[in-house]
């Protein structure tokens, strides 16, 4: 028979700091590998389109004619397989949560990469 | 590591009250029954276990065949066989529970039966 | 002949973490019959897998469930890689069972905390949810998310743990053992709590063993199957204790899912000691063909993972069986005979995971 198992327990938790953090006005736990959001960086996109394929939830939309690359926040599932699968490492996962909103948006970002031109020494060596 | 394979037998319709006896009178308890669509047939997998050892007995049939509840010897099976019929529109016969088709509501009829329809964003439902 | 009325339980209660409707059929206050009813949350998963590449799929039956996200993953890549007969590396597969093992520990703790709170004492509830916040810490600094873990993939691992943080995460467990002793000397010991659970919701170990009870839910019966001994993964090279006791009622359970949190510390420590150093994931080429019952110990019971391919990219069937698909034939017999006060405890007892039930 035993009885009053918690009291001591309880004590601790009643004369100890709380456990729980004041959201928002403190901010959220993150470590540097947290999955907040994507971001993309439009200086090194080259506009291939893997991320679209590989993307589970057809969160992206790429315009190569526009240049634009568009990411639905509220379909992303903040899985991480764009980030991983980009050949040239222009998107990167930021530790944020996407902030609550009231209505459904699209991001886009704006792709401002510019192939380097040919360098003037191939012409030469092939004469 | 490598798992044990497995091996599957396959038996005939009419077959399938006579093997699943012989399993029961053995002891072992039932693990699930699963359906698969293979072109126009449906296979239906009957999966036994008993002190770990995995056994799976499977029937092939057509849309409108018509199935033996086993529920007569594994209670549990109502849950399964009334997902099947839910899902794939399989005809089971006997069922202890019978839920009339109405363990899964969906808007679409037997929905795993139907071919995948790809929907692009932007169409609306 | 006294009268029987119909009383409707769920799918909103305030005891079910996801929504299943039973409808009573009462005598009095004693309930004489349930008929279960589950598909509110049917989202037709297992359709997608035709339209999702199965190297992406991975992504889909992570997300089957929230409580038990990483062994879906887990044992879906395995499925997979026995189809395709693809040998992970050794430290992928003791990375993978170390990230199982803190994934039961969440789970139990949550079902402890929800249990707890199902018969009135939220003080343990808030108190259990506490613990649980340091296995939450450790997969988040591990892996990215606190409950979507997201570190499986089809040919080994996608983050690594470094020596340094696994020494460190062992030295953690001595202070989360010390926690959760205190805790479960409560569920075990304390009188208020047995009063609630002695004798309620019993099944006897035959009827659990013909009706389909996996899990925690049949060894409270003793019925002795853990999926874990199949030898999946490193299980073979680890030594697992199963977790047995005889009486079948709601105390059983709780006793069984209590002892379980000690046994899944003490494989993180052998795992922990055992891992060699090596590569995490070997390149996959091809696509499956042929078929496979791939079988894992989920916190809830056996799950049985389904798969088959014709060799192109998207798999011809992906079936799910999940624990609380089988164990709500059980809990329909267990219900049978119970005070109406009860119901909520026993529903929880079995630890009812409806969004993985209905996909």
């Amino acid at each position: 028979m035993a009885y009053f198992e918690m009291v001591r327990t309880a004590l601790r938790t009643v004369l100890s700091k709380p456990a729980t953090i004041l959201y928002p006005v403190q901010a959220a736990k993150k470590t540097p590998i947290s999955r907040g959001h994507v971001v993309q960086d439009g200086s090194k996109c080259i506009s291939c389109g893997i991320c679209v394929k590989k993307c589970p939830a057809q969160a992206i939309v790429l315009d190569k004619a526009a240049k634009t690359w568009q990411i639905d926040r509220f379909r992303c599932i903040v899985c991480n397989s764009c980030v991983e699968t980009c050949p040239v490492k222009c998107l990167s996962m930021d530790t944020q949560y996407t902030a609550p909103a009231t209505a459904k948006s699209v991001e886009t970002f704006m792709i401002t990469y510019v192939k380097p031109a040919k360098p003037e020494k191939k012409e030469e060596t092939k004469q | 590591m490598t798992l044990p394979q497995q091996t599957t037998t396959t038996i005939d319709v009419g077959k399938l009250i006579g093997g699943v006896e012989r399993f029961r009178n053995e002891g072992y308890r039932l693990v699930q029954i699963g359906c698969t669509k293979v072109g126009e047939l449906y296979e239906i997998n009957y999966c036994f276990d008993l002190d770990y050892r995995f056994e799976n007995l499977r029937i092939s049939i057509t849309a409108d065949t018509e199935v033996p509840s086993i529920s007569g010897m594994y209670w549990n099976a109502f849950i399964y066989e009334n997902e099947m019929h839910d899902l794939f529109g399989i005809q089971v016969r006997g069922m202890n529970i019978d839920f009339k088709g109405t363990l899964f509501k969906t808007a679409v009829r037997y929905p795993f039966s139907q071919p995948p329809v790809t929907v692009t964003k932007g169409d609306k439902p | 002949m006294t009268k029987q009325i119909v009383v409707p339980f769920g799918p909103q209660h305030p005891v079910l973490p996801e929504p299943i409707h039973l409808d009573l059929v009462l005598e009095d206050e004693r309930v004489v019959d349930v008929v279960p009813s589950i598909g509110y949350i049917h989202r037709g998963f297992e359709k997608l897998v035709e339209r999702r590449e199965y190297t992406e799929y991975v992504y889909v039956a992570e997300r089957t469930c929230g409580i038990c996200s990483y062994i879906h993953g887990a044992t879906y890549c395995q499925g997979i890689e026995q189809i395709m007969n693809i040998q992970v590396p050794e430290r992928a597969e003791y990375l993978r069972v170390i990230w199982s093992e803190f994934s039961r520990l969440h789970s139990h703790l949550l079902w402890l905390g929800l249990f707890a709170d199902a018969f009135g004492f939220e003080n343990l509830f808030m108190g259990v949810w506490k613990t649980r916040e340091r296995v939450l810490d450790f997969m988040e600094e591990t892996t990215g998310g606190r409950i979507i873990q997201g570190t499986s993939k089809v040919g080994g691992v996608r983050r690594d743990i470094s020596g340094e943080r696994l020494d460190r995460m062992v030295k953690d467990l001595d202070i989360l053992d010390q926690e959760m002793k205190e805790l479960t000397n409560v569920f075990l010991q304390d009188d208020s709590v047995r009063h609630r659970l002695r004798n309620v919701g019993t099944i006897s170990r035959d009827d659990a063993y013909h009706l389909g009870a996996v899990g925690p839910t049949g060894r409270g019966s003793g019925v002795a199957i853990d999926a874990r001994k199949l030898g999946y993964g490193a299980y073979d090279r680890l030594n697992v204790h199963v977790v047995t006791d005889s009486c079948g009622d709601c105390y059983s359970r709780c006793a069984v899912r209590a002892k379980e949190l000690f046994t899944s510390t003490d494989l993180i420590r052998q795992a922990a000691r055992k891992i060699p150093d090596g590569p995490i994931e070997v390149k996959v080429t091809g696509a499956p063909d042929g078929e496979y019952f791939m079988r894992a110990e989920q916190p809830r019971g056996e799950l049985v993972h389904y798969l088959k391919g014709n060799g192109s990219k998207f798999l011809v069937r992906s079936r799910i069986r999940t624990p609380t698909l089988s164990n709500i034939p059980p809990l329909v017999k267990m219900l049978q005979g119970c005070e109406l006060a009860d119901v909520p405890v026993i529903v929880l007892s079995i630890d009812p995971c409806i969004s993985c039930t209905e996909r």
